[in-house]
């Protein structure tokens, strides 16, 4: 089977979201998992409920929030386009926040999980060796993490990949510019015969998702040995 | 040898409501904090070794001050150069045994490396194993490499926390020789925590008494072993004096060995070490009788004569005595028998000393209690 141009765009910007979303959210997520795993402060809960939010929340109301404050006449949005001419709304980047945001607390509860299991009496052994915090963290805690990085990395992909709710709402559905596959099936679905079309899109999307799980297992299986 | 005390340690500490209080030099060689469990000798090595912060105090090794409560000075654990071998080995999973070696090599440069990775592997025994990976090796093989782990990372000072705790006992008479080699022929002050009497008199040089949260008493092994006062810490039932004993010859026909001390000389069983090896026993106060006038046709091998220094008073009905033969000697006997006796400090007397009751758990060497003549 050959793809059309539409197809292309629409896996094309569906990676690409995925991967720019995933990229960015990665090592914040980390940082995230470390501070709620290793540091009791007052205001952990707080932080703690504020990832999980996107998970509870109806995703139209995570990329109705994005609008208001990211958005060109959003309060931070506004600013930046004062200030720099940037602007994500109704654009790519505006779409990977939206799958960042909406698959962030994936991404950071198998991390999260894998450094509760990190014992840190090793941590203290390379201490006790002369390593300095940060090479601790590099050397021991990151290499005794990678599972759990890599299952978290293989979910927000997932979850960036079917992102639809907050997207729509964030960035709207513009062909070739936020137009990801799901939004894709969405347009084709809305018109009268696109079902065949629809399940081209469809099959694309499993393809895609099989494929990400199969990379995430060998992966996997390469860094228990 | 420098003028600087290889440890030195006066600190205080309060953790919850235990309290630590720490007061001792130790000279170079190997120093053992001797205690009960919960007795606080691993939270002094944490303390030495930074993984905790004293309330006040000072700590020292060598000319170099890790921690001083006045001046505001604490290094931070990896700034110390402290090799620790923790009770459990705690080698890195996800690096083989070299990697676990070398791992705190890269922390150091080329001029402050002390040993080379060869050296150490050979020293400890474990040139074999380095591309395995932590998991597949034995306990002590696993702690073998731990010690080299340390020792790679070129400190100053290696503390070793019950290191054998977690080994059976024929693991641990294997491990031993190379914790002596390392105290002998590597020539850094090590700090040894143990609750096993004979460990700590087969290897220590200066010996630390912890009760309680509180160093009791600190001094070479000799004088600690010998003080009747701290008998109720060193052990009643298995404490005795401790002699330095040079194996001076061997009587093949009958399987003893014979070993000179500062006082004379005594027979033992065979031991298989060679002539002129020098060596730390000891003899169990419960071993060692008295009388007053040498005695003719008795199977005692060992008569010693010697002095009176002082006798314990006690509530029992046995008590010690400890008696100068040259070096000090302690004797458990009836307070029925002092009685008799009339013995008091200054009484000539001689010690008699089975050479069955010393056995190769009195030298620490460890192994079956009873397996004496080969």
């Amino acid at each position: 089977m050959t793809l059309s141009s539409l197809e292309i765009e629409a896996l094309q910007l569906s990676l690409q979201v995925a991967l720019c979303a995933v990229g960015v959210s990665l090592p914040l997520g980390i940082g995230v998992a470390w501070v709620l795993s290793r540091k009791p402060f007052p205001g952990r809960i707080v932080l703690d409920g504020f990832v999980h939010l996107p998970l509870i929340l109806p995703p139209v109301v995570v990329g109705y929030l994005l609008l208001m404050v990211m958005g060109r006449r959003g309060f931070v949005g506004a600013w930046l386009w004062d200030t720099f001419q940037i602007s994500i709304a109704f654009s790519l980047q505006g779409a990977a926040a939206a799958a960042g945001i909406m698959a962030f607390p994936l991404l950071v509860r198998p991390i999260r999980q894998g450094l509760e299991a990190v014992d840190p009496k090793l941590e203290q052994a390379a201490c006790t060796l002369g390593a300095p915090p940060l090479a601790v963290f590099v050397t021991v805690t990151l290499p005794l993490i990678v599972p759990g990085i890599l299952n978290g990395t293989i979910l927000a992909f997932a979850r960036c990949l079917g992102e639809f709710g907050a997207t729509i709402t964030f960035v709207s559905n513009i062909p070739g510019e936020t137009q990801t596959l799901p939004l894709a099936i969405y347009t084709v679905v809305q018109s009268p015969g696109g079902e065949a079309a629809a399940f081209r899109l469809v099959i694309i999307s499993v393809v895609l998702a099989l494929g990400a799980l199969i990379v995430s297992e060998y992966l996997t299986r390469k860094t228990r040995k | 040898m420098s003028r600087f005390p290889a440890l030195h340690v006066e600190i205080k500490h309060q953790v919850e409501s235990f309290k630590l209080q720490a007061e001792f030099s130790a000279t170079p060689g190997l120093t053992a904090f001797f205690g009960r469990s919960g007795s606080g000798k691993t939270a002094l090595v944490n303390l030495i070794a930074g993984l905790a912060t004293p309330s006040s105090g000072r700590i020292e090794v060598g000319n170099v001050v890790l921690f001083d409560a006045d001046k505001g000075i604490n290094l931070s654990p990896e700034r110390r150069r402290v090799g620790y071998v923790f009770q459990e080995d705690r080698l890195f999973p996800h690096l083989t045994v070299r990697g676990n070696l070398t791992y705190g090599q890269r922390f150091r440069n080329e001029v402050t490396r002390r040993h080379h990775l060869d050296d150490v592997t050979d020293l400890l025994d474990i040139g074999t194993l380095l591309n395995r990976r932590p998991e597949g090796l034995s306990g002590g093989e696993r702690q073998r490499v731990a010690i080299g782990r340390a020792l790679l990372s070129s400190p100053d000072i290696l503390l070793m926390d019950e290191p054998l705790a977690s080994l059976d006992s024929a693991r641990k008479s294997q491990i031993l020789p190379f914790i002596e080699r390392l105290r002998d022929d590597v020539g850094i002050p090590i700090v040894y925590v143990s609750h096993e009497i004979d460990e700590v008199v087969r290897l220590a040089d200066t010996m630390v008494i912890i009760d309680n949260g509180l160093t009791v008493a600190a001094g070479p092994v000799e004088n600690i072993m010998s003080r009747l006062d701290l008998r109720p810490l060193t052990g009643r039932y298995e404490a005795g004096a401790v002699f330095s004993v040079t194996v001076a010859g061997h009587d093949k026909t009958y399987g003893l060995t014979e070993l000179s001390f500062s006082g004379g000389r005594l027979w033992v069983p065979a031991l298989n070490q060679t002539m002129g090896h020098k060596m730390r026993m000891r003899i169990r106060a419960r071993d060692v009788s008295l009388s007053l006038s040498p005695p003719t046709n008795s199977s005692f091998l060992n008569i010693i004569e010697g002095n009176v220094l002082e006798i314990r008073r006690e509530a029992g009905p046995q008590t010690d005595i400890l008696l100068d033969v040259g070096t000090p000697l302690i004797a458990r006997v009836t307070r029925k028998s002092i009685a008799a006796m009339r013995l008091q400090p200054g009484t000539k007397v001689f010690a008699l000393i089975k050479a069955a009751a010393i056995d190769r758990h009195a030298m620490g060497l460890g192994g079956t209690r009873q397996r004496q003549i080969s």
